[in-house]
């Protein structure tokens, strides 16, 4: 295990952990974006209870990974903002507005026509940022970021705007949807609620496969290098196996009202699929030019890093858990409980 | 407008933005901090109401800060893949860091605005102090960074490549300290005053008004002991800028002729062709005093670099100006104060006091603008000084006016937006009831 690649673990690990909690605060807002139903007012409010405390801290991890990224493997965070300036760009603008709509809705203190301004912002926003963040993974996966002499060879359009990237894109915001369905079923008390958020999760359910089939499909077809990663490696049976396994228990566990269990499979159903793609990655970091070798920084940086995460994860794998034992101990919303903010 | 101008206007725009909701993330937590303290010691209730109406406007600005920070750390890249390349590793340390920082501010944020009635009065307390210590420690970090790209150090140059990458001694680079403290404090001083002019003018409408005379003490103590302290922050790194940058401070002082025994130049307008400043008042051996602490030094004059390696003089010059005015004024305004609390004269019940503090109020935020307008433009042509140039740095992407007209009207709609909903948290304080200045009637949030 050499530093270059324990340092792309921690890169990985630190996608997978913005999947499964900012992952699911995008989830969230789409959720608010598409309530429905008479109960859609006490839906929006679970929602917005469900994120406050913890967006800020979620969303940490991405900015976590765009350091490791530049730190640790300059040329290939050099290549991806050139060639995917237009993805990220996007990206950033939904990643703005949602904070910042979020904020005002919470602490604005405006008129109900405000509220629902910046309410539509906040989904809309939650709606765009998913699918950009997956055509960027989509994108370098796929193969068609070229690098030449260490320059990348764009045009700044064709790597991203292609079936797989989009494909790809989609999946990633089923998937964020289906997440955040599951996980809002606990965070409220009010069975009734229970009850749409578990319809939600199970109908996106079958979305969020096919999309994935497809997605593996397209993988198959244009990313040849991608497809040979993830299925011709000696971890591709338990791998795709677990990922299934994972996907069909939490279906189960709704259906059962094992609410509890669905959030954890869930959750390993999701960091399952971004590990898979990181994995079917290797050894390359942009395939076919980019290895990790070849782009990572030099020992002497890669080194302290390391050291420098691991020291500070000591501080901060407790306060993660305190943060998340304050507020997602407790058994969320009561019924009918009045707006608090 | 070319686009390496769109780019560096991006970037620029971006961290004017950024910079104001940063100051706020670091130095409101510290007042808020206060005033809560004072509740858990006191028990008097006002401080408790205070705490929280200071929170709800700051977590607005938490919010968009938090964003604006992000926007921040894409368009390194998106705009500056060249230097990101070359340099990212050597910086990448400060950044992790910082990056720790964010992430134990966020948590400990979480806890404080969420967490009133779920952990205990004292613990919430601590999660308070703990935003503050990890918001100025975030601060610091970054500014670290900012500091490396001024003095760069911590690695050797071989095939236009960095090797014998040193990453503490690129954290550790001469700038840094100075900057650092020097912005630390710009930080604070820029939203005390701000802060306590909002106060001051609520006073002067609703006289002894106990929420605004509290809230008055708190941030006027801070702007007070800032305005006081910062100039000797900022002779540590004028002194740190004649040292190692001597272009960026010929620059600020429109210095033209390397000379001994130079004379400072107070206001003038530099002409870059003419290579001539007009119309200043000359302090004699006034420069050479003041950045080397001997009146006969020699001072690096702007023509002893060619015009390519020489930033643009006018910008940098007046920003400066404007940065050491203002600060000059704050300082003399806390003064003034001084000497109303050595005659034990009240300072909300003065008026002439509460009259210029209000008037202060911006004083310390566009002194923080002006101060980075002057070390950004003042290290041009360079991105990374002596080493690599902005514009071989910058994303061969075309039409970038493109984003950057995007994200500012993106910005312009977020910074209206903050105004107003801080305007009704402002007139949402106790006392404001009745007719505002515009004449509109507001109700009484009490």
């Amino acid at each position: 295990m050499t530093p270059d690649l324990l340092l792309a673990g921690v890169l990985l690990a630190s996608l997978i952990a913005y999947a499964v909690t900012g992952g699911a605060d995008f989830g969230g807002g789409i959720w608010d974006l598409l309530a429905t139903g008479p109960r859609a007012p006490q839906q929006r409010r679970v929602i917005a209870h469900a994120i406050g405390p913890i967006w800020e801290a979620n969303h940490v991890w991405l900015i976590l990974a765009v350091v490791v990224l530049f730190a640790g493997f300059p040329p290939a965070f050099a290549a991806l903002s050139t060639d995917l300036h237009i993805p990220l760009a996007v990206l950033l603008g939904g990643i703005v507005l949602r904070g910042a709509a979020f904020a005002f809705r919470s602490y604005g203190g405006g008129t109900d026509r405000d509220l629902r301004l910046w309410s539509r912002v906040f989904a809309i926003a939650s709606l765009v940022s998913p699918i950009m963040l997956g055509v960027i993974a989509g994108a370098v996966g796929s193969g068609r970021m070229r690098i030449v002499d260490g320059q990348v060879q764009t045009d700044f359009v064709s790597s991203w705007l292609a079936r797989l990237p989009i494909a790809t894109g989609l999946l990633t915001l089923l998937a964020f949807a289906w997440l955040a369905a599951v996980y809002l079923t606990l965070e409220t008390q009010d069975q009734l609620l229970r009850a749409d958020f578990r319809r939600r999760a199970q109908a996106t359910a079958p979305a969020v496969a096919a999309v994935a089939v497809l997605t593996l499909w397209f993988v198959h077809q244009d990313a040849p290098l991608l497809w040979a990663g993830l299925a011709h490696r000696p971890w591709t049976p338990g791998l795709f196996g677990l990922t299934a396994a994972l996907f069909l228990a939490t279906v189960w566990a709704m259906a059962r009202f094992w609410h509890r269990l669905a959030r954890l499979t869930a959750a390993g159903a999701v960091a399952l699929i971004v590990s898979g793609w990181g994995l079917a990655l290797h050894p390359y970091v942009i395939p076919p030019d980019l290895t990790l070798t070849a782009a990572a920084a030099p020992d002497s940086v890669i080194v302290p890093v390391l050291w420098t995460l691991a020291a500070g994860s000591v501080l901060l794998a407790p306060a993660f858990v305190w943060l998340f034992a304050v507020f997602k101990a407790r058994p969320g919303l009561p019924p009918a409980d009045p707006d608090r903010t | 407008m070319t686009d390496l101008l769109a780019a560096r206007s991006q970037m620029a725009m971006s961290l004017a933005f950024h910079i104001v909701f940063a100051a706020v993330g670091m130095a409101m937590p510290l007042l808020m901090a206060v005033a809560e303290g004072m509740w858990l010691r006191t028990r008097d209730p006002v401080y408790l109401d205070l705490a929280k109406r200071w929170q709800r406007g700051t977590a607005i600005l938490f919010a968009v800060g938090a964003v604006s920070g992000t926007v921040l750390s894409f368009e390194l890249g998106l705009l500056w893949p060249g230097f990101m390349r070359h340099a990212g590793a050597v910086i990448g340390m400060p950044f992790s860091l910082e990056g720790f920082a964010f992430f134990l501010e966020a948590i400990f944020l979480g806890v404080h605005l969420y967490g009133w009635d779920r952990v205990g009065p004292r613990l919430h307390w601590l999660a308070g102090l703990g935003v503050a210590v990890t918001g100025v420690a975030s601060g610091i970090f970054v500014v670290c960074a900012n500091g490396w790209m001024n003095t760069p150090t911590g690695f050797r140059v071989e095939n236009g490549k960095a090797v014998d990458i040193d990453v503490w001694a690129a954290l550790l680079n001469p700038a840094a300290g100075s900057e650092a403290l020097h912005m630390a404090i710009a930080a604070f001083q820029a939203v005390g005053w701000a802060v306590a002019g909002i106060h001051a003018w609520a006073l002067l409408r609703r006289p002894a008004e106990p929420f605004h005379v509290k809230a008055f003490g708190i941030a006027f103590s801070v702007a007070a002991i800032t305005a006081l302290v910062q100039p000797l922050a900022g002779d540590l790194s004028a002194q740190q800028v004649a040292r190692n940058q001597p272009t960026k401070l010929a620059a600020l002082e429109a210095h033209w002729h390397t000379q001994r025994g130079a004379p400072l130049q107070i206001g003038g307008w530099p002409d870059e062709t003419a290579e001539v400043t007009r119309w200043s008042i000359e302090i004699p051996n006034g420069l050479s005093l003041l950045a080397f602490h001997d009146p006969d030094a020699q001072v690096e004059g702007l023509t002893a670099v060619p015009r390519a390696d020489r930033p643009p003089v006018a910008i940098v010059h007046v920003a400066f100006q404007i940065m050491v005015g203002l600060g000059s004024a704050m300082a003399a305004i806390a003064l003034y104060a001084c000497w109303l609390a050595l005659r034990r004269r009240s300072w909300t019940a003065s008026r002439p006091l509460l009259r210029v503090v209000a008037w202060a109020a911006p004083a310390g935020f566009v002194a923080l603008e002006a101060g980075w307008v002057v070390t950004e433009v003042g290290r041009q042509p360079w991105i990374a000084r002596g080493w690599l140039r902005t514009a071989d740095a910058v994303t061969p992407m075309p039409h970038l006016i493109v984003p950057f007209l995007a994200f500012t009207a993106l910005y312009c709609l977020l910074g209206v937006v903050v105004v107003v909903l801080m305007r009704r948290q402002v007139f949402a304080s106790p006392g404001l009831a009745g007719r505002d200045v515009a004449g509109q009637e507001f109700a009484d949030d009490t």
